[in-house]
Formats: C-alpha cells, sequence, structure tokens
C-alpha cells in the first residue's frame, strides 16, 4: 500500500475525528510529540524528536487519583486515560522502547493500568529512518531503522510517498480504514532501495559487556567514569527507556493528589533514605546504576537491553558524557572476567 | 588552536612529571563535530589527551570545589571568574590551584551551526582561522566564527582570564562591555507580555536541573527543590508556576555571583532563555551597586558588603 506525501495532512484529519493523533510538531529548534489538531502541524521530515515517545504513555508527572477527606470519610476518583489515539510519526527506536517498558509496566507482580490502558488503545504507525543520525547505534542493541518491534504500520519514505508496510491486525485494520492505495511494483522496489540504502555508521560493540558488568561492580573503572557527570536528569529525562518514577501528595491537608513524576538515578535524593543515609553517596554510584540497570539490571530482570540506541543522551549531555564511549571503557576495563 | 592545544598538554605534562599538581581539569576531544568534554589527567600520559578547540564550552570551575590535592585547571575568561567568586566564598583555596589561563574569544554554539543547514545531522566542523566550515550528508556552509558564538560569548568581555598561574597564548585586545539591549526590550514589556514570556518558555521545562547543575556558582548541598520537608516547591513538573519559581529563586540566588558564563543556558537540553533572567540580574548589580562578579580578587561579592551610600530604593524614597 502507498500513500502520496500530500495527502498526508487529510488524512491525519480523518483520523483526528476519531482519534486523539500525536505527531511530532515543530518547538523552535526541535520536535516534540503533541496531540494534534489539524493534519498539516504533524513535522515528518525531522529526526529523532527531543522527548521520546514514552512520555505519552508515562507522563512526566501523571495524576494517579484524587482524594478528598470529610468527616463522612474519603473518597478517591481516578481518572485513566482511555481515549483512542494514533501515534504518527514514530521512529521505530521509540516504538521498540515501548516494547521494552512493557515488560516493566505488565509483569507477573505488578500490571499498571494506567500505562496499560494507553499502550491497549494506542495504533503506532512508524516512519523509518532514511538517513540514521550519527549519533544513532540501533543496530547495535537489536534494532534497526526499519525494525518494526513495537509498530502496527511502517511507512517506508520513497520521496513523493510512502510506502506502507502492515505490522499488526490493528495496522491492518487502520491501512482497510484509510483505503490506501496498492503500491505498485516500482514503489515497491524504491522502498526496498530505500531500506537497503540506509546506513547506521555507528556501531557499538556490547559483546562481552553483561559478563563484565556481573563481576566489575566494585572495579576501579567507575572512579573514573563518572568525574564528569554534572549530576543532572537530561540523559534519563530524554531516555525512551529511563523508567524510575517517585511518587508524591501534591496536596493540602487531606485534598489533593497523588502524582507519579520522572525520577532520576543521577539525583542525589534518588535512593535517600528516610533515616539520612544514602546507599549511593555519590555521582560514581549513580552513573554505576545508570549503567548497571539498563545493560545488567534489566537483562538479569527481562532479558533485554534496556537502551535502543537512539542517541538522546549523546546529543544532549551538557558535558558530552557519550554513553558510546563509556560502554567501550566499561568493556575495555580491567575487571577481569576470570576472577 | 592547534598550536594553543599543545601548549596546554606542554604545561600540563610538565606540571604533572614535576609532581607540582596530582590532577590537571581541562578538555578532550569530544565525540561529537568541535565537541569538547572535560578531562581529568593524573599523569602525564593522560596529559596527552588534552585539547583546545571551540567546543570547550563548558566551565570548568564546576569541577574544582572539594577536590583533593593541588588542582590545575585549563581556563578561560568566564572559568576563571567564576574561579574568583569560588575562592571568595571559601569554596575553594586559591593555594591549592594553579590556574592555565587561556585567552578566549568566545565558544561556538552547536545550535546556531545546525540552523546553518537547516537542523541537519552535523558530520564535521573544521576551525579555520576566523571561519568554520560546517559539514553535513549532503551540504556543507561556510560562516564566520563570531556569527556562531554563544551568546554569553557574544557579549563577554572577559575573555583575557583576570588571574592565572601561567598563561597559554597571547593575550586578545580588550573587548567593550555589551550593552543590555535585550533585557532592555525586556523590561519595556507589560507585566502581562512578561509574564506570557515566562510561561512560555518555563513550560518547556523537564525539571532535569542540568541548569542548577552546570552553574558554577550553584552549590548547595541541599537545593531548596529537592527538600521536602518542608516542600517548598511542587515536584511535579505539569505545573509551569513551579517551573518558573525554580528558576527565579535559583537565580536570585546567584545575583551578585554570577559570573555571566551562559552555562545554564547551553546545558538547557529543551533550548530555555535562561540568560534572559540570569543577565538581568547582572544588570541590576551592575547599576545599583557598580559591581561585577569574580572580576577581581579584591572586590567583595556585591551582595556580602554594604556601603553607606548603597542605593536602598527598595525600601527608601530616594
Amino acid at each position: 500500500m502507498i500513500i502520496s506525501k500530500k495527502d498526508i495532512p487529510g488524512f491525519l484529519d480523518k483520523l483526528i475525528s476519531e482519534y486523539q493523533v500525536f505527531a511530532p510538531v515543530q518547538e523552535g529548534s526541535y520536535t516534540l510529540f503533541k496531540s494534534i489538531t489539524s493534519g498539516t502541524d504533524a513535522v515528518l521530515t525531522a529526526d529523532n524528536t527531543k522527548l521520546p515517545a514514552k512520555e505519552i504513555f508515562f507522563p512526566q508527572s501523571e495524576k494517579l487519583f484524587n482524594y478528598n477527606v470529610t468527616e463522612t470519610g474519603a473518597k478517591l476518583e481516578t481518572d485513566i486515560d482511555d481515549r483512542k489515539k494514533v501515534i504518527f510519526g514514530v521512529r521505530p527506536c521509540d516504538a521498540r522502547s515501548l516494547v521494552l517498558l512493557d515488560n516493566v509496566f505488565n509483569n507477573d507482580k505488578f500490571q499498571d493500568p494506567y500505562y496499560l490502558t494507553r499502550r491497549a488503545n494506542t495504533i503506532m504507525v512508524g516512519i523509518g529512518c532514511n538517513t540514521p543520525a550519527s549519533t544513532c547505534f540501533c543496530t547495535s542493541v537489536k534494532g534497526g531503522p526499519f525494525d518494526t518491534t513495537g509498530l502496527d504500520l511502517l511507512l517506508i519514505d520513497t520521496g513523493d510517498a510512502f510506502v506502507v508496510e502492515v505490522v499488526s491486525d490493528k495496522g491492518k485494520a487502520l491501512a482497510k480504514q484509510a483505503g490506501f492505495a496498492a503500491a505498485s511494483d516500482n514503489d515497491k522496489s524504491a522502498a526496498a532501495k530505500a531500506k537497503e540504502a540506509a546506513k547506521v555508521t555507528c556501531q557499538v560493540n556490547i559483546d562481552g559487556l553483561k559478563d563484565k558488568l556481573d563481576i566489575n561492580f566494585y572495579a576501579p573503572i567507575w572512579d573514573k567514569i563518572h568525574e564528569k557527570c554534572l549530576g543532572c536528569g537530561a540523559c534519563t529525562y530524554l531516555c525512551p527507556t529511563c523508567h524510575c518514577f517517585d511518587i508524591v501528595d501534591d496536596a493540602v491537608d487531606c485534598n489533593g493528589c497523588r502524582v507519579r513524576n520522572w525520577d532520576s538515578c543521577a539525583f542525589p535524593i534518588f535512593t535517600l533514605h528516610g533515616s539520612g543515609h544514602n546507599p549511593r553517596t555519590s555521582n560514581k554510584e549513580r552513573y554505576r546504576n545508570r549503567i548497571m540497570h539498563k545493560f545488567k539490571y534489566f537483562v538479569d530482570n527481562f532479558g533485554e537491553i534496556a537502551c535502543v540506541g537512539c542517541g538522546r543522551c549523546i546529543k544532549n549531555c551538557p558535558v558530552n558524557m557519550d554513553i558510546r564511549v563509556v560502554l567501550d571503557d566499561v568493556r575495555g576495563s580491567e575487571a577481569r572476567l576470570d576472577s | 588552536m592547534p598550536k594553543l592545544a599543545e601548549q596546554i598538554k606542554d604545561a600540563a605534562k610538565k606540571l604533572l612529571a614535576e609532581q607540582k599538581v596530582d590532577l590537571v581539569v581541562g578538555f578532550a576531544e569530544g565525540s561529537l563535530p568541535l565537541r569538547g568534554t572535560p578531562l581529568f589527567a593524573r599523569t602525564p600520559e593522560e596529559a596527552d589527551k588534552l585539547t583546545w578547540n571551540l567546543g570547550c564550552e563548558n566551565n570548568l570551575a564546576n569541577y574544582l570545589r572539594k577536590k583533593p590535592g593541588k588542582v590545575a585547571v585549563v581556563a578561560k575568561g568566564c572559568d576563571v571568574r567564576a574561579i574568583i567568586a569560588l575562592v571568595k566564598e571559601n569554596q575553594i583555596n586559591r593555594d591549592d590551584l594553579y590556574i592555565i589561563g587561556v585567552p578566549c574569544s568566545g565558544m561556538i554554539d552547536r545550535k546556531k551551526t545546525a540552523a546553518l543547514l537547516d537542523d541537519e545531522d552535523i558530520l564535521a566542523i573544521e576551525e579555520s582561522g576566523d571561519t568554520v566550515v560546517i559539514k553535513s550528508n549532503n551540504s556543507s556552509a561556510t560562516a564566520k566564527v563570531a556569527d556562531l558564538l554563544h551568546n554569553s560569548c557574544r557579549d563577554c568581555s572577559y575573555g583575557n582570564p583576570v588571574i592565572y598561574d601561567e598563561l597559554v597564548g597571547e593575550l586578545l585586545p580588550e573587548k567593550e562591555a555589551a550593552d543590555f539591549t535585550e533585557i532592555n526590550d525586556f523590561e519595556a514589556k507589560s507585566v502581562a507580555e512578561r509574564r506570557a514570556f515566562m510561561n512560555s518558555e518555563f513550560s518547556k521545562c523537564i525539571r532535569c536541573y542540568a541548569c542548577r547543575n552546570a552553574c558554577p556558582l550553584c552549590y548547595c548541598e541541599e537545593c531548596f527543590v529537592d527538600c521536602n520537608q518542608p516542600e517548598w516547591i511542587g515536584k511535579s513538573a505539569y505545573n509551569t508556576e513551579d517551573n518558573i519559581l525554580f528558576q527565579v529563586v535559583r537565580v536570585f540566588h546567584c545575583a551578585g555571583r554570577c559570573v555571566d558564563c551562559g552555562a545554564c543556558e547551553r546545558a538547557c537540553p529543551m533550548g530555555i532563555n535562561l540568560r534572559l533572567l540570569t543577565r538581568k540580574l547582572v544588570k541590576d548589580v551592575k547599576e545599583l551597586y557598580n559591581a561585577e562578579a569574580g572580576v577581581n580578587m579584591e572586590d567583595k561579592p556585591a551582595l556580602a558588603t554594604f556601603t553607606v551610600d548603597d542605593p536602598e530604593a527598595f525600601l527608601l524614597k530616594e
């Protein structure tokens, strides 16, 4: 199937009448996923959005419930967002990140209704990456510029049109409803060419990384790696797979709401105990946790690396702390696998 | 620049080899085009990685507080101003710090370079005298360095380090202090317009605190935003009012201490115009007390001193 680029705004307008549609929207020098009211608002030419698509499913601050306590008792009100949504123009790395996050929000112990309701009611329409950025390393972490993991439809840019690849039943239904034209053999071969031409030039070698992390918790490498890290939350907040959160009450007396906020392992209060003790006393322990969580603990827990290679942390770190360099340093460090 | 880099390397290696210092804080080549990244060298071999380019934008004074032993720092004008401010606040012992001063005519703003190529992925930036050539996959552009500087660098008149133990390179010609046009324009707006601007800027804030952590003068053991008993400020990011409160308190806390290095604005991943606020305070302190932070070792910080002819317009009709 195929849709001409000039038909995209009209297609989105039709979707908007039925769904809450999120698409990349220009905000100054970058794009962000926003709920759009007109198909012409969508910017499909830019590379990744500044903030990942995770914020649609797991917002930075989410009201879990409102409460008020009166003489007659306590009253709780929960408002779970079950609007039907389409995420349009998501990149394969971000789509894959949600499949990783599903492990956290839906497992044997916990099922998070806020996240899962949104996931169940959302159709993911991705756009493949014809020109991956120099900071992209998706192919090193099981992804790829045209990876369909987590997508319902994948669009492949062939110049004046997008060739539409159906990935799931949800996607099939949407494509049928949209009435996309059939792609000609020429279109199909143009899509195949685009896929072939897309090169992820940056590779990060993660062979043996997990083995190393299994044994190097106390290795001297951690004394050096963190040294330039400022301890801000830019990398974690811009990361599509970071998912740590804190729960606070936003209330006056007994009336208010309970809110779930993104948290960051880089912050000194992240593991600060009520007693005043902090098991992660310095940046060293905090930065180590970020690497361990992504490349060891998440693998231990769910069998996957919690990094999709989107490059946001690389591009946005105020001091050019580059996760590719860090992983290289860890792999090449002195901690011996046979010790 | 390559010559400066060699001189910095030589100076650092000598200091380490002669064991005059235990550590040299400087810049190494970063992983992105024309990006310097902080380097901590403890041996002459490690010091071999030191460099100097138009992307050495971080304020290294940030790394000097409470470092044990003797430390040398590769410091441009704004780093030195921050060092002076920190020495005055008892955060750095001047006797334990060796300053390798580097005259600086400004660092380039990668957002401005990217804009030249329609925000394409920049693959290389090559320095050649007072111009740079910026290359992406499909195109390239040549631009004057002066047109690509960070706004803080454009406005800076302290590119020459005001104190140092050793100077690398040649002192630059004195530059006149920039005026406060942007601040004057902002002040001329109505209250409602200013409020609208603040709301629009701070609705972008994600409370990652990169601004605070990049600021060499923001060093409170416990920042008021991290305190929850009492909870001075809401912890959630959906409230723009709280985002504004955070930044306004931060900026006021830096009044008379801020050296206008622009580190906060450069660190912000969301591109918030933070310097409008910090520079407003720089202007107020200059106008009220004829003071600038960190420009010499003698002056007391503006808000740590008092003279009988200090203006008191906030209190008395003058």
